[in-house]
């Protein structure tokens, strides 16, 4: 170590405030300066890492306070595990291959004779979603009307930093794969798909090929004031479809809704509750 | 092999590893990311281990050329211009694989009109590219004079000169004095700036709630240790093969690799912290993500590359005696740069493919959504074509940045004798090497 420490005199270069010049009224006035550089510059810096540290634990809009706060009550009592809800999703959002809004994990079992348990898994919506902070540019965040968290494809950079930062593997990369149907030339080349009410085509290079995509509880249903309508079918695909009724959806704001009913009256849990995300999505076991 | 049958190969290499991997390149271009095999399970890859490792080797070898430039320390100061060309040269090659990296690779400007202030990677974007802008205003200055000097002189070296010395003819001391103090607040204001960046590299990682393997208040430091140490080995390669090389820089290539030993030291007792804490808590996924390091089907990247070749045998080359040959000390640095290529990818992907959700990807038959990911040869390529650029632009420096003085007037004030560039340039700047 002797080498790079111990060289002390060529560690203060001439003109340098720490110098030792030997005329002790320079160097104290220079000392004075210093401290006083550095007590600005601690200053500054507090006020500025204040801030920073404010920002960071600035949490984004709940939808607790919102008009309507959608979400799902997902009872795996009633899942039977045909994965319907992944074919209307996809059917739905008309997703290229790799990309889905909705998936059915099996939990594993020891023995074969364990009742099995599915779990279908769409985006959870939550409260306090970790893939919002992240996103480098803002392109996706948490609708203020009814909490439904949303991607601008014009805006996202396709970083996939969101993806990672999501503890739910709620998030897929569109990396432009196609269904041999839907390959150009093909009945479904041209097909759009109705997400964010955009209607927009799956073609090489243009969003949302290359962009991050997620579900978004089929806000294209909604109607002018933001209502869902089970009745006239305007209801996510997922639960419209559901072959044993497992998908519960609606709106947690309203009381009586089903979802809000079904909190009430049964045992629920969400997952990986200790990271503070809240979903929006509970489950009855 | 003779210096010169190395450095012919060097130029050799660079240029097969570029113009091969451009056809890497053209698929990127063509295809976006079809033919990349990372996916939603495993959505960064190969380009983001070697953005980060490349991104530490420019902080690193940036931070050792403001111990020459801000802190005077006389030890490093043959190799500050190295180590600022260096960083630059880094730099570059990151910025390249992270832009592969992007899904919309035009919309990078979208991190400076759509600003996120609670994103960590948002912060590390603007942040480096004030280091970009830092570094390539603070070369310049560093450069201007000898470039003003050499411009005179007739060959393409001279109007490449001429093009970067813009409309400055002034080679007087005063207005090198006048440079050296520029250079000298600009590599003090990149002090706090790389330290930031870097750290807000391992910070990038360290927030991610989602990755256990990931979310740990060391990650930040620990980004800025291996920096110096991948950073500090890499200018002790380039060192002892740049321009007269060993020759040359001898003792700093000695006293480089002390440094090197001492931070690899701290580096390797952090990481084993982390890895301690982590085997000890047992929290399954992060237990799950170690053993895909160790034991997974990757094994060999950390037994035999990261820590035999990368850790072990630099640590006993550099602590026995051979620590005081340069050719030694050279070798030993290669293998700790080679070996963090090693560290970078398992500091990404084992934490990725451990995994959120269990039985994901037995849901769904995609090979996106697999946790078994190797990188695709798109992949390869590409990143065969930056390394080769990376090889080329060191080449190209090597032509034409004026090698460093012995010794600098303003640096070692001690030193009644030392001159400065100028008096050692005879005239018409022939010091260039061809």
């Amino acid at each position: 170590m002797d080498v790079w420490i111990g060289q002390s005199p060529s560690l203060i270069a001439e003109g340098d405030p720490l110098a030792l010049d030997g005329d002790l009224s320079v160097s104290r006035r220079n000392l004075i300066r210093a401290l006083t550089g550095s007590g600005a510059l601690a200053l500054a810096g507090a006020i500025v890492g204040g801030g920073i540290i404010d920002l960071l634990l600035d949490q984004p809009a709940r939808a607790v306070g919102m008009k309507y706060r959608y979400g799902m009550v997902i009872d795996t009592r009633r899942c039977v595990g045909c994965k319907a809800c992944v074919v209307a999703c996809k059917q739905e959002n008309k997703t290229p291959p790799g990309v889905y809004y909705n998936v059915v994990v099996e939990d594993t079992r020891e023995n074969a004779q364990d009742r099995p348990l599915w779990m279908t898994k769409p985006c959870f919506h939550c409260e306090n979603p970790p893939c919002i902070k992240v996103c480098p540019v803002s392109a996706t965040f948490k609708r203020e009307q009814d909490g439904i968290v949303v991607i601008d494809y014009d805006r996202c950079i396709g970083c996939r930093y969101c993806i990672t930062a999501c503890p739910y593997s709620a998030r897929y990369f569109d990396f432009g794969d196609k269904y041999d149907f839907a390959a150009t030339g093909q009945a479904w080349a041209d097909v759009p798909s109705p997400e964010y009410d955009q209607y927009r085509e799956h073609q090489d290079g243009v969003s949302p090929v290359g962009n991050v995509r997620k579900c978004t509880f089929c806000l294209h249903l909604q109607d002018e004031n933001g209502q869902y309508d089970k009745a006239a079918g305007r209801w996510p695909a997922c639960a419209k479809t559901c072959t044993g009724k497992a998908i519960h959806f609606g709106d947690f704001n309203d009381p009586n809704s089903e979802v809000s009913q079904l909190l009430l009256e049964k045992r629920s849990i969400r997952l990986k509750e200790e990271l503070g995300t809240e979903p929006n999505v509970y489950y009855l076991i | 092999m003779t210096v010169h049958a190395l450095k012919r190969s060097l130029w050799i290499a660079g240029a097969a590893l570029f113009s091969v991997g451009l056809f890497g390149w053209w698929d990127r271009m063509t295809n976006g990311e079809q033919h990349a095999h990372y996916g939603s399970i495993v959505p960064w890859g190969l380009w983001i281990s070697v953005y980060i490792f490349f991104i530490g080797l420019s902080a690193g070898s940036f931070l050792i050329s403001s111990m020459v430039y801000v802190f005077g320390m006389k030890k490093f100061e043959p190799v500050g211009r190295l180590s600022l060309l260096t960083a630059l040269v880094t730099l570059g090659c990151a910025l390249l694989s992270v832009w592969a990296d992007l899904g919309h690779m035009f919309r990078f400007w979208h991190v400076f009109i759509y600003p996120n202030f609670q994103s960590a990677m948002a912060w590390m974007i603007w942040l480096y590219s004030t280091y970009f802008l830092l570094l390539a205003i603070e070369t310049w200055f560093l450069l201007r004079r000898d470039m003003v000097v050499a411009r005179e002189k007739s060959g393409w070296k001279a109007s490449v000169y001429r093009v970067l010395t813009f409309a400055t003819h002034n080679t007087s001391d005063e207005s090198h004095r006048h440079d050296r103090k520029v250079v000298k607040t600009l590599a003090t204001i990149g002090i706090p700036v790389a330290i930031m960046f870097h750290g807000g590299v391992g910070t990038l990682f360290g927030v991610v709630i989602a990755r256990s393997a990931w979310n740990s208040g060391l990650f930040p430091i620990l980004f800025l240790l291996s920096a110096l140490v991948s950073g500090g080995a890499l200018l002790t390669l380039v060192a002892a093969v740049f321009q007269d090389g060993i020759k040359r820089y001898r003792e700093t290539i000695v006293a480089l690799g002390q440094l090197v030993l001492a931070v690899l030291l701290v580096d390797v007792v952090m990481q084993f912290a982390d890895i301690l804490v982590a085997g000890y808590g047992g929290v399954p996924v992060h237990v799950a993500a170690l053993k895909l390091m160790v034991s997974g089907p990757y094994w060999w990247v950390f037994w035999i590359w990261q820590i035999a070749m990368g850790t072990i045998i630099p640590i006993v080359i550099l602590s026995s005696p051979k620590r005081r040959k340069a050719n030694w000390v050279a070798g030993a640095a290669g293998l700790v740069v080679l070996g963090f290529i090693g560290t970078r990818l398992n500091i990404v992907i084992p934490s990725l493919v451990a995994g959120e959700i269990k039985g994901l990807e037995f849901a769904i038959h995609s090979p996106r959504v697999s946790s078994a990911y190797f990188p695709s040869m798109m992949e390869w390529l590409v990143s065969m074509s930056i390394l080769g650029l990376g090889i080329l632009l060191f080449g190209l420096g090597e032509k034409l940045l004026p090698p460093d003085g012995d010794v600098d007037e303003e640096v070692s004030p001690l030193n009644p004798n030392a001159q400065g560039m100028s008096a050692l340039i005879p005239e018409g700047g022939a010091y260039v090497h061809g």
